[in-house]
Parts: structure tokens; C-alpha cells; sequence
């Protein structure tokens, strides 16, 4: 932000910061920041502390980080206690200066999850995300094998909702602010965009079951409706997508239950 | 170097089935004996790793992010081009083939661009049926709209995320791949160079960026869908990571590298705020629908908030300057005609480096004609974005945006099967060079990424796969596999052994200050000359002083970038030679020395060709070779959006 006298403002900051390799465990080191515009990005400011460890020869922090407009899902840091910072509905990426104090002190970490282990610094294995996605959060269409597009109508309210759903960008605040991190709003997004399309129907059941049962393996905890992860998701993801989750893993419970004909299963799929 | 672009003969409008008619296939039980290596989850490798899977091909997908799913394709937000005339206003797939080969300037591949149109249609087909939620109207039929130099609504889009929601389509057909074991995913893996075995590729060296362990792995052909080269600007909109390190060190193994100074400038970013800048923003071209681009008439009004500069002080040059085409013109146009008013002296906004470099794009027109509701629920997203980042309202004040570095149409050499000129290794999606020209329409490259991935390469590939003998492919500890671990592994030593005083990103921002000077929007022959001079001695000095601190054996992001940054540098040389060989002005490229009054001139008689580069050593000048552009079908004209 430039001020009338032609200067743009700085903040001075302190920061927390925290360190950790892999395997081993971890602390916060202490540094202070000088000069940093209020236009710049948060990302921005990490980048000149690291600018200024390596003048000083020594090791930079390690943080996920990729195309800094907000869409990728790859940037991931706890400011202040909150994934993606104090502003709500931006990531990382897109959280800037002018949200801080001149003289403020930062805490800055990883994402806090069991199933996201830290790999170095701020950096965490996500892969448990994709680990659901892989047991059911497609629809199955061979290339080449599609109808003719205008085949399916898709009713706009249908296609408005499944896009709001689908705007989940997978970063992995949801299950970070959790306090029994739980991936429901995750893997509720997920299924609220694909089974309520008419191309997702054939797969409903058999794709919410698959989800879940991966969820829980892969180590996220349970939801019990504390709400941070609606209050945290850069993309306004609400809780409604965890009712339809629970709604639709019921109904294909119940539909399992009592299509049983008892005999084993023949496989063939 | 034998540039044999092998289209098939024939019309234009059946080659495409003629040739896949006469493609070689390979027997279903066989082609599990296959390895495919496709490096890049992008739209192109999402889509062809899915696809060689569904196959019955074993395959193993390499990137460099901690998901698939967060490949650069993601960040595009206008919409995807396709010739299905569901608007009933005259769409034709010859009519999007002469578009965007007109789009191009006259510099693409005739035949190419010609099946990218074609198969078009299948892809909305595609994604509508993997569940994409493409904008619909109440009828439930897809809806479209019309984009950046097109006079027909083709486009299909996803809000401003059709890029992420495309993506997330091919991610997600990847990824069931990955569950049913057909598909080994290798995420936090950099390629850092190819294997080349008796003259082919047979395989790949990478780097785990989290264990910092370098590997080889041997298959039977190599798909590189790695994206472009934007970042050699240092600033652009591309991801932090993006780079051209995979297709550099394919190059360096013998792969020609095609027309390098074909970048393109995207008119609609938000303007440079300081120095420690590190990303543009992009603001979807879909704004230049209902916002009027403006710039005082007078230097003197240039500091005063645009509300107190009354509307005849305002010129509206591009409605002026283009008055059919005014807010909506081509991409390059509108990108030079905003430099052209900055360099005049009459940008607005901030000045950083002693200039105001933006310019007003301003929806007051709209709002008062259409509701602030309609604008929002047009815009809402991007209206957030540009306030977030600037901290200024556009509902109240125009915003400011300025052209920037975007998507480069260059790219590796390949012929009409997207195989480079080293057998078995095919290139797919920004990576390769064939379909856009010297300038890339809006909504195309989404169009292309899958259009290679899902219909062309599948085909292609098996051909070649036809001719491999199954099980031929040699063992990673061959001799090759060996010497080029060998080669990667003295390189990573190097760089974390040189311990001088400067940051990688010093030379990145110091290279991207060169190519975006000198080898920008404008160019001239003193300044790429020049050019090449300084990005030769800033490359000595990189390697006497760079400083990479951390170590090789875990995630070590300044290694990462001191490795991109070289190869850059190489690269950045190649792109400024280009630049100076390629004598006339074409797309975007406008060099000063050809113009008629302030419009590009190209030259067809001495210029209509791809210029491809082969590599002839470390440290030497690449040596220059052309592939003629013949136009069968296609009558070359001026340019004109007037």
C-alpha cells in the first residue's frame, strides 16, 4: 500500500517459525523480519526470511507452495493457530501483509494432523487425500466411451450446486483445524459434487461406502460438528456437505443391507 | 537434424481419419508388456496416463507437486473451445481450425491445428460424462459464451475454474487408475533428465525431492507433458514451480526445441507492486466482455483517482484503435497496445521502477447497464481476487491491470504423432510447440492439453509401441541408465558445492529482468544481442557464486530452484537467439525493425517455418534448423482486427 508521501508502508515482524526433519521431532526458531511492503503476499514475506537465512548461511524453511493464486492447494500453513491465516475464504498464497501489525509477532506451522506428517519445516504429506479419491471419487468413463454431451441435461440448480461442492481445492484446512481431524468436509465435497449429477448415479453408492472406508483407514478422525472446518476452508465449503455425506452413506448402508441375497460374491468387478 | 513432420496426405479434413485408420495397433494381451513413462500430471499427462491405462499398458506417471491434482492446468479460469455450435451462430470445426490458425498468426502446423479442432467435441463429450459441472442454462443443456477473438460463443466453461474442474476430471480418471494398480503414481519427483538407449528413449532419471534419492527407470517409450517455459521471466503467471528443466534436458539429449521466443502476453494481469513481488496474477480475459480498457488522454492525469478525470480526458484506444473488435481483441493486440500507452507515458497506478506500468479496465458502463447484482454474479470471484490482492474495490474504482507473461507456444519439436525427433519420446500439451503459432486464442490450450492427451497420443503411441518388440526394453542398470544417474548426480553435487554468496533467486529475478526487457513485447537486434551478452556472463557468474543452502538429502527447495535456474539460464540464451533470427514480427512478437506504422509485419516469403534448435554443447551457441510451414488449404492474410 503506498502512502501519500509516496512510500510504501512496512511492518517489522517477529516471527515463530517452525523447524522439524522428517521422523525427528520438531521447535519453533525465532527471527525477526525487517522491511516487509504491506503489498506483499504472506508467501512473499517467507520468502525474504529465507532470503535472509541464506545470507546468513544458513538452512531455509521448506514450506508447500505453488501457484500462488489461491487454486492449487498446495500452500498450507497454521498463522496464528489458523490454517490459511485470520482472513476468511483465502489460502495461504493469497493472505496479505496489510492483515498484519507493524511490531506483531507470527506463529507460523504445519498443517496439525495425523494423517498429514510433517516432511520438513512447514511441509506435510497430504497423500492421504488422494488415497480416498483413488477408492471412489471419479465416475468411470473410459476415454472415448461418452455419450454426446447435451445427451445429459443437468438441471443449472443441479450443476450450480455440484459446482459449489467441487470448488474444494484439497488443501487440507478442513482436516488441519479439526480438533479430531476429520476429512468429512473433504470427502463430503467430493461426494456432494459427483453423486447428486446424473452421470454420478450409477456409481452413488458403491463411491460414498469406498470413500469413507478409505477415510477412516487412512487415520482422520471422526466429525462431531465443531464447525472449524466451514470456519477455515479457503473455499467456503459449509457443513451441508457433511449432512448429504452422512445421508448418502446411510442410504447405500441400508441399500446394502438388504439387496443381500446372502450368497458370496461372484466378483466380476 | 531430420525434421520429417510426417503429415498425411490427403484433405485437410480427412487426414486425421485416414492416418489413425493406418496406425499400427497392439494386441490386447500384449500390451501389458509395455512400459509408458508420462511425466507431468497436467491436463496432457493426466489424460494420457489415464487413457494408455484404460488401455491395458502399464504405466507410471511422474510429478513434481505433492498431488496429480495440482498441476499448472489447474489455475486456468476462463473456459475451453469447442467447435459443437450449440449457439446456432455458424460454428463449424473448419471455422475454429481457421480461427485459431489465423489466432496464430500463420505459424502453426496446418494439419495439427486442423485434428485439434476436430477432436474438440469429444472432449466436451468427456468431461461432461466424468462429471464436470460445466455452466448449464435452465433447460439443463450446456451453455457457452463467447471469448477473447472469437465471433462465435464456442466456449465452455466451469464459473472462473474451468481449468481446475477440467483438471480435477482427468485427476480423477487418473487416479481411479492409480486405485486399480494400473497406474504407478510418483509424486515429489523431479525428472532431471532423459535415457537415451541405442538413439531412443527408454527411460528416465528423477530426483525424490523428499529423500533427495535420484533414480532411473527404464520403459518402452516417454511421454513428456511438462508444461512451458513462462518463468523464465522470472515473474509470470505460472506456478512457482513450473519449469523447464524436463524438456531442456530432453533437448540437451538431442531434442529439437521449436520457436522458444514464442511467449505469450496475457493483456489482463494485475499490475507489479514492488520488488519482492514473486507471482502475477491473472484476471480471467472473460472481464474484457463487459470492461472498457483506458488510459487518460493526458500525461498530466496520470497520478489523479480515475474518477476525477472526466470522460472526454479518457481514450479508450483499444475501441478506438480496433473498433470491430475494441475491448475483445486477440490477446497480443491488446497486450501491446496497453505497452504502447505505458511507454507513451500515459500508464496509471503505481510507479515502480520510475514507470506507471498499467492500465484502467473499468466496468462502470456495465454496472450502470446491467445492475452491480449482474456484475457480481458474472464476476463476483474475480472482483474478490483483484480486492484481496490490491485491497481496492473495483465495484467503485476501475481496476488496473497490466499485460504478463502467460503461456509459451514454443516447445519441443514434434511431428504430427506429437513424437520428438528422438524416437520414443512424444511430447504432449504446452510442452510441445504445434498448434498454437506464434499466439495462443483464448480458451485453446485447455483444448489442446486433452485433446493430446485423451485422442491423440493413445493412438500414436500404440503405433510406435507396435514397432518396439514387448519385453525388449532395457534394465535400469544398464550402462546408459548408469552414466546419466552418474551425470545428475555430480550436477546436484555441484551446485550444492559452488557455497558463493548469492541466492538462487537472484539470478532468477536478474534473468527474468534481461528476457522481459530485452525479449518481452517488443524487441530489436541491439537488445537481443546484447541479451545474449549479459545471460552469458550472468550463467558464469551462476556458476562460481550461486549459494544453495540444505542438503541433498531432503526437501531442499533452494536446490530445487538452483537447478531450474540453470537450466533457465541455457534456455534464456536459446529464447533471445531466436528472437534475433526470427526477422520479422509475428503474434506477439513484435520486432520494432518490422512494422507497418506501429502494426506487426510479418514476413511469409522468408518466415513460414518453425525454427528448431538443436543443442551442440555446453557453453555453444544451439545451431538454428527449419521445418517449412506448408498451408494446403489455408490462404495466409494480413492480420486485421480493425
Amino acid at each position: 500500500m503506498v502512502q501519500d508521501n509516496g512510500k510504501e508502508e512496512t511492518l517489522a515482524l517477529k516471527l515463530r517459525v517452525w523447524r522439524q526433519r522428517r521422523g525427528q521431532p520438531g521447535a519453533f526458531e525465532e527471527h525477526s523480519l525487517a522491511a516487509v511492503p504491506t503489498s506483499a503476499s504472506f508467501l512473499e514475506m517467507m520468502d525474504m526470511l529465507n532470503e535472509q537465512l541464506i545470507k546468513a548461511g544458513k538452512d531455509t524453511f521448506a514450506f508447500d507452495h505453488d501457484c500462488r493464486e489461491g487454486i492449487c492447494g498446495m500452500c498450507s500453513m497454521t498463522i496464528n493457530g489458523m490454517p490459511h491465516g485470520p482472513i476468511p475464504g483465502v489460502t495461504t498464497c493469497q493472505l496479505h501483509m496489510r492483515n498484519f501489525r507493524d511490531g506483531e509477532t507470527i506463529t507460523v506451522e504445519p498443517w496439525r494432523a495425523r494423517a498429514f506428517p510433517v516432511l520438513k519445516d512447514l511441509a506435510v504429506d497430504r497423500s492421504a487425500f488422494d488415497k480416498v479419491i483413488q477408492s471412489g471419487g471419479f465416475i468411470t468413463v473410459r476415454t472415448g466411451s461418452a455419450p454426446e454431451a447435451n445427451n445429459i441435461p443437468v438441471p443449472k440448480p443441479v450443476a450450480d450446486e455440484a459446482m459449489d461442492a467441487a470448488e474444494c481445492i484439497g488443501c487440507g484446512a478442513c482436516v488441519a483445524s479439526c480438533k479430531n481431524g476429520s476429512a468429512m468436509l473433504f470427502v463430503g465435497a467430493k461426494i456432494n459434487h459427483l453423486n447428486i449429477l446424473p452421470q454420478g448415479q450409477a456409481e452413488r453408492d458403491r463411491r460414498t461406502l469406498a470413500m469413507v472406508k478409505t477415510m477412516d483407514e487412512a487415520g482422520f478422525g471422526n466429525c462431531t460438528n465443531y464447525g472449524e472446518c466451514q470456519a477455515h476452508c479457503p473455499k467456503s465449503i459449509t457443513l451441508d456437505v457433511i449432512a448429504k455425506l452422512n445421508r448418502d452413506y446411510l442410504r447405500a448402508r441400508v441399500k446394502e443391507f438388504f439387496s443381500s441375497t446372502g450368497k458370496p460374491s461372484k466378483g466380476g468387478d | 537434424m531430420h525434421l520429417d513432420s510426417k503429415i498425411p496426405a490427403g484433405p485437410l479434413a480427412d487426414k486425421w481419419n485416414n492416418h489413425k485408420a493406418k496406425l499400427r495397433l497392439v494386441n490386447p494381451a500384449n500390451r501389458r508388456k509395455y512400459h509408458i513413462i508420462v511425466v507431468g500430471s497436467g491436463l496432457a499427462g493426466s489424460a494420457a496416463a489415464a487413457s494408455f491405462a484404460e488401455m491395458g499398458y502399464e504405466v507410471s506417471c511422474f510429478c513434481y507437486q505433492d498431488s496429480p491434482r495440482r498441476a499448472h492446468s489447474i489455475a486456468a479460469q476462463g473456459g475451453i473451445n469447442a467447435a459443437k455450435n450449440y449457439q446456432n451462430d455458424g460454428d463449424s470445426v473448419r471455422r475454429l481450425f481457421q480461427d485459431t490458425i489465423k489466432g496464430g498468426d500463420y505459424r502453426a502446423r496446418e494439419a495439427n491445428v486442423y485434428r485439434l479442432a476436430q477432436v474438440s467435441t469429444s472432449i466436451i463429450d468427456q468431461c461432461v460424462a466424468q462429471g464436470v459441472p460445466f455452466a448449464r442454462e435452465y433447460g439443463g443443456l450446456l451453455a457457452n459464451r463467447s471469448f477473447g477473438g472469437a465471433q462465435v460463443s464456442r466456449t465452455f466453461y466451469a464459473r472462473g475454474q474451468t481449468g481446475q474442474q477440467l483438471l480435477i476430471g482427468a485427476y480423477s480418471a487418473l487416479s481411479r487408475q492409480i486405485g486399480l494398480g494400473t497406474v504407478k503414481m510418483y509424486t515429489r519427483h523431479e525428472m532431471l533428465d532423459l535415457v537415451l538407449v541405442d538413439g531412443k528413449a527408454k527411460g528416465i532419471v528423477t530426483r525424490d525431492l523428499v529423500t533427495g534419492a535420484v533414480e532411473s527407470w527404464s520403459s518402452d517409450v516417454v511421454v513428456v507433458c511438462t508444461g512451458g517455459y513462462g518463468n523464465v521471466f522470472y515473474l509470470s503467471t505460472n506456478a512457482q514451480g513450473c519449469n523447464v528443466t524436463a524438456t531442456f534436458r530432453a533437448h540437451r539429449r538431442g531434442a529439437g526445441f521449436a520457436n522458444p521466443c514464442y511467449t505469450q502476453i496475457h493483456p489482463t494481469c494485475i499490475p507489479v507492486h514492488g520488488e519482492d513481488q514473486s507471482k502475477l496474477t491473472l484476471m480471467s480475459e472473460s472481464l474484457r466482455n463487459d470492461g472498457r480498457v483506458w488510459v487518460p488522454k493526458n500525461k498530466a492525469d496520470c497520478a489523479k483517482p480515475a474518477a476525477e478525470i472526466p470522460e472526454d480526458a479518457r481514450d479508450y484506444f483499444l475501441e478506438r484503435k480496433y473498433p470491430s473488435y475494441g475491448n475483445l481483441a486477440p490477446r497480443d493486440i491488446a497486450s501491446r497496445a496497453a505497452k504502447e500507452v505505458c511507454d507513451e507515458g500515459r500508464g496509471v497506478g503505481q510507479v515502480v521502477d520510475g514507470k506507471r506500468l498499467g492500465v484502467y479496465l473499468d466496468f462502470s458502463a456495465a454496472i450502470k447497464r446491467l445492475g452491480e447484482a449482474e456484475v457480481r454474479a458474472r464476476y463476483g470471484n474475480l472482483f474478490d481476487m483483484y480486492e484481496n490482492i490490491t485491497g481496492e474495490n473495483a465495484y467503485k474504482q476501475p481496476m488496473r491491470i497490466f499485460p504478463a507473461v502467460h503461456y509459451t507456444m514454443g516447445g519441443l519439436w514434434v511431428d504430427y504423432n506429437l513424437q520428438s525427433n528422438i524416437p520414443g519420446l512424444f511430447v504432449g500439451g504446452e510442452a510441445n510447440f504445434s498448434d498454437h503459432g506464434a499466439n495462443r486464442l483464448g480458451a485453446s490450450a485447455l483444448m489442446q492439453g486433452l485433446a493430446d492427451g485423451y485422442f491423440v497420443l493413445p493412438y500414436t503411441v500404440t503405433d510406435y509401441l507396435a514397432g518396439e518388440k514387448s519385453g525388449s526394453r532395457p534394465s535400469n542398470e544398464a550402462p546408459e541408465f548408469k552414466a546419466v544417474i552418474k551425470d545428475v548426480n555430480d550436477r546436484v553435487a555441484k551446485l550444492l558445492s559452488i557455497n558463493g554468496t548469492k541466492s538462487p533467486r537472484y539470478y532468477h529475478k536478474a534473468l527474468g529482468k534481461i528476457t522481459w526487457e530485452q525479449c518481452g513485447m517488443a524487441r530489436d537486434k541491439a537488445g537481443l544481442e546484447g541479451a545474449i551478452r549479459d545471460l552469458q556472463a550472468l550463467r558464469e557468474d551462476f556458476w562460481k557464486n550461486v549459494k544453495v543452502v540444505g542438503s541433498g538429502d531432503a526437501l531442499a527447495p533452494e536446490l530445487e530452484r538452483a537447478g531450474r535456474v540453470a537450466d533457465f539460464l541455457d534456455f534464456g540464451i536459446m529464447m533471445c537467439l531466436d528472437a534475433l533470427t526470427r526477422e520479422e514480427s509475428c503474434g506477439g512478437h513484435f520486432r520494432t525493425e518490422h512494422q507497418d506504422a506501429g502494426e506487426a509485419k510479418r514476413d511469409d516469403a522468408h518466415y513460414a517455418h518453425a525454427a528448431v534448435w538443436q543443442w551442440t554443447g555446453e557453453g555453444q551457441l544451439p545451431a538454428r534448423h527449419v521445418e517449412p510451414l506448408v498451408y494446403e488449404e489455408t490462404q495466409l492474410s494480413t492480420r486485421s482486427y480493425k
